[in-house]
């Protein structure tokens, strides 16, 4: 039996002037694993919606068409009676842990179905061990990490073993450690439960090699629908935002087929003799700069360090140390990329640079004023009219100024990060510094490419730019210089092409597929790189 | 303020009994008018959440208490018209008129302030020790919604407490003058507690919250030592209570003049009461979850 069948949908927000989704028609098989691909507002998150109940008995609006999840239609049954046939995830693991322990998390759904005690507590510790989160059981919700989080959130959407689970950009919140081994636990469920999995993500490169088929939505209806490799050919031509690096590098280097993964791309060049022979990356690649020494009067004069960071230490009370003597210079114009795992004290070090932390010892110089965005830009829209928020010139630089009169709340993610932006840089005197955590997070690629544009400019009108980011891609879009933080402390200083070429997880994916060759990062550098081997190769 | 596990005997007790200790003893602090049985109460419980290691989490509620009942006692003191020992003419003070303050005044005020404190006190270990998965458990059959919303909001204070530090900080980062005034920020915080509610209304519909009729009874787990101790000390906590305020022992009048007996009724009573408290922290077997 189909698991999703959608016929002729057509959907409309309540109050929304256009449909979210037009003509839709879908069907999932029982087992296969379907990405939904698309930019922001494309439509993924209302059609898993749809699929879920929620669309439109949670949200209202128009509805037209018809959805049979597991072979209930939609029309007729509700989000709580699909549950038994669909697990829904959504994107913030915050708001998807409604219980207090781990254990009452996996229970509730169990429970809200019916099942008697035994059956509930062997569902628990079934789904805890499939999850690899039984040593969490016991642990209350609150202290759980985002990929714990969203783990458990897992749990309790497969809890019951549904025939489909539904999965909003689960990774979004999650750093790229947890976000991939989100995806691979999902992978491992569809093969050996047999459930199918429908995922919308905006990384494609992170999941389309555990996909059966990709269905890419755009404007609220669906543009392709076909195997990842067919996908990619297809978005080269007809939607290159959607195309993965390693896509991307293959298409501008004349490769075909484009590969669904490292590994796919990896054969084909290893095929085409294109793959230098690899060895382990070198240890000294990228040594940390202590108390780099810079061009003008002692190296360190307020002219020259934009930002310094002196035998910077934070020592919690009763507990860890976050930052251990970092030292780090930062000159006006330098774009610095801080990468780490969580926890290696990324965003405790921008806190400091902005002042609202202080070092427990060391001290932090700033030429001028420093310009702190924090990863919620949300968190800096007060006002209920995008004017009020931020002085119209600001506003106008960060390319809002016709939208001064809607709601912040209104505005797209992107749209929202830029006037935050505006909100931190003001319009008075020019920051010296401006400093970004995690930017990135739940952006599609053509935001993030926007944003990698504003903050060159920025630069290149003498702020300092420092972006503490789990994102490779962004990282080498932007940076010139890499940090990579460990332990409280940089293990790694170095041009971008140096520290992200080397490594796996803080590597892009252009530079994995190359094995780091000759520092490319960017699918455009890889290209390059292939074409002038392609070109050796017929004119020996 | 929220459930945090730890290996202590009274987070190892079931929800049920941990939850009447508290109670208990919360009770206790509302019969009881004696100076001594109130402070004996006050150390008991400070020494009962030090033994389960939540003493830290007292820290916040009582940030909120002292400040309360300091506030009982002024008021109580510039306001009641009781007592015969005066210890300050005042005068004429406006509203309140000729105001003299007496020594059963100003005890009676400390009494009430102590009264206050113990419930506090026994709300934050509570809040501290019980679960509230274990108690949504005992009172689904009740009430499912109720106990539910109880656990959600539960759930939702740390979360709306790191919002709110969010905002804050978001706040402190807008340059110069542009800094919004506290307002604005409660008026977000509100904003986003109402976002946040949206989305776990979500989360309860896909789980399949709403689907079924009453709940079946919780499975039996069998008693363990320490809901043993702890409910026996509830009981017990309970019974002396009662039978101390029937024999007339710890009695307390602060009207016409101040009337405290202080003999080995009181001081047994004192001790039974901290020795309760602490009697079942003894045993340490099992504790680890």
């Amino acid at each position: 039996m189909t698991v999703l069948a959608v016929q002729g949908l057509t959907y409309t927000y309540a109050g929304a002037a256009e449909p979210a989704l037009r003509d839709i028609d879908l069907r999932v098989e029982p087992g296969e694993f379907v990405v939904l691909a698309g930019l922001s507002a494309s439509g993924k998150s209302t059609l898993l919606r749809a699929a879920s109940g929620l669309v439109p008995h949670f949200h209202g609006g128009t509805f037209a068409g018809r959805v049979l999840t597991g072979g209930l239609d939609t029309r007729e049954h509700g989000p709580a009676d699909l549950a038994a046939v669909a697990g829904t995830l959504f994107q913030d693991p915050e708001t998807q842990a409604v219980l207090g322990t781990v254990r009452a998390e996996l229970a509730f759904p169990l429970e809200n179905r019916g099942h008697g005690p035994a059956a509930v507590a062997r569902g628990v510790e079934e789904a805890a061990l499939a999850l690899g989160i039984d040593a969490l059981l016991d642990r209350p919700t609150h202290e759980l990490s985002g990929g714990e989080l969203q783990r458990v959130a897992l749990g309790a959407a497969l809890a019951g073993r549904p025939e489909v689970v539904l999965l909003d950009e689960p990774t979004s919140q999650l750093d790229p450690v947890a976000g991939d081994e989100l995806v691979w636990l999902l992978r491992r469920l569809n093969e050996e439960w047999g459930t199918a999995v429908v995922l919308a993500e905006q990384r494609l490169e992170r999941c389309l090699a555990a996909a059966d088929r990709v269905v890419a939505l755009a404007g609220g209806r669906i543009v392709c629908d076909a195997a990842p490799r067919d996908f990619l050919g297809w978005a080269a031509d007809a939607a290159p935002a959607l195309q993965t690096p390693g896509a991307r590098l293959f298409t501008r280097a004349g490769l075909r087929p484009p590969p669904a993964g490292v590994k796919d791309a990896r054969a084909t060049l290893r095929s085409h003799g294109l793959l230098a022979p690899t060895g382990p990356p070198s240890a000294e690649a990228a040594p940390p700069r202590r108390r780099r020494r810079l061009p003008g009067r002692g190296g360190r004069s307020a002219e020259t360090t934009a930002l310094a960071f002196r035998d910077v230490w934070h020592e919690l009370r009763g507990g860890r140390t976050i930052l251990r003597a970092v030292d780090l210079d930062v000159r006006p114009g330098e774009r610095v990329a801080l990468m780490g795992r969580n926890g290696a004290g990324k965003s405790t070090l921008l806190r400091h640079a902005a002042g609202l932390m202080a070092p427990t010892r060391g001290r932090v110089e700033a030429s001028g004023r420093v310009a702190l965005l924090l990863q919620h830009p949300g968190d800096y829209l007060l006002h209920d009219r995008v004017g009020d928020e931020a002085p119209a010139a600001a506003i106008a630089r960060v390319g809002l100024a016709g939208h001064a009169d809607r709601h912040p709340r209104d505005l797209s993610g992107g749209e929202r990060q830029r006037l935050a932006l505006a909100v931190v840089l003001g319009d008075d005197e020019p920051a010296a510094v401006v400093c970004l955590d995690e930017p990135t997070r739940g952006m599609d690629r053509g935001a993030k490419g926007d944003l990698a544009d504003r903050l060159r400019g920025l630069a290149a009108a003498g702020s300092a730019v420092v972006v503490a980011t789990h994102d490779a891609e962004f990282a080498a879009a932007v940076a010139d210089r890499v940090v990579l933080l460990a332990d409280g402390r940089p293990i790694a200083d170095a041009a971008a092409s140096e520290v992200l070429a080397g490594g796996w997880y803080f590597a892009t994916e252009t530079a994995r597929i190359l094995g780091g060759e000759g520092g490319a990062l960017r699918p455009e550098e890889g290209a390059e790189l292939l074409r002038r081997r392609l070109t050796l190769e017929v004119t020996p | 303020m929220s459930h945090r596990p730890v290996a202590s005997p009274l987070h190892a007790a079931r929800a049920g009994a941990a939850a009447a200790y508290c109670m208990a003893f919360a009770a206790a602090g509302l019969v009881f008018e004696h100076p001594l049985v109130l402070g004996a109460l006050g150390v008991a419980l400070v020494a009962s959440a030090a033994a389960c290691g939540v003493a830290g989490a007292l820290a916040t509620p009582l940030r909120l208490a002292v400040p309360l009942a300091l506030s009982v006692l002024v008021v109580n003191a510039l306001v009641s018209r009781g007592g015969l020992t005066v210890l300050a003419r005042l005068g004429e003070l406006g509203p309140l008129g000729q105001v003299d303050i007496t020594l059963e005044a100003v005890v009676t005020g400390g009494v009430m302030a102590l009264r206050v404190t113990v419930v506090v006190l026994a709300a934050g270990i509570f809040a501290a020790v019980v679960d509230p998965d274990g108690l949504l458990r005992l009172f689904r059959r009740v009430s499912f919604r109720s106990a539910l919303t109880a656990v959600l909001a539960t759930r939702l204070i740390p979360v709306l407490a790191r919002d709110a530090r969010r905002l804050d900080d978001a706040r402190r980062c807008r340059p110069g003058e542009a800094v919004p005034g506290r307002v604005a920020v409660l008026r977000a915080v509100a904003t986003g507690a109402l976002d946040r509610a949206v989305d776990v209304a979500a989360t309860l519909e896909v789980r399949g919250y709403g689907t079924r009729g009453p709940w079946p009874a919780a499975p039996r787990a069998p008693w363990s030592r320490h809901d043993f101790a702890v409910a026996a000390a509830a009981a017990a906590v309970v019974t002396i209570t009662v039978g101390a305020r029937l024999a007339g022992v710890a009695s307390f009048a602060a009207d016409p003049r101040l009337a405290i007996p202080l003999g080995p009724g009181e001081v047994v009573l004192a001790l039974a009461l901290g020795a309760l408290a602490l009697a079942p922290l003894a045993d340490r077997r099992g504790i680890a979850r």
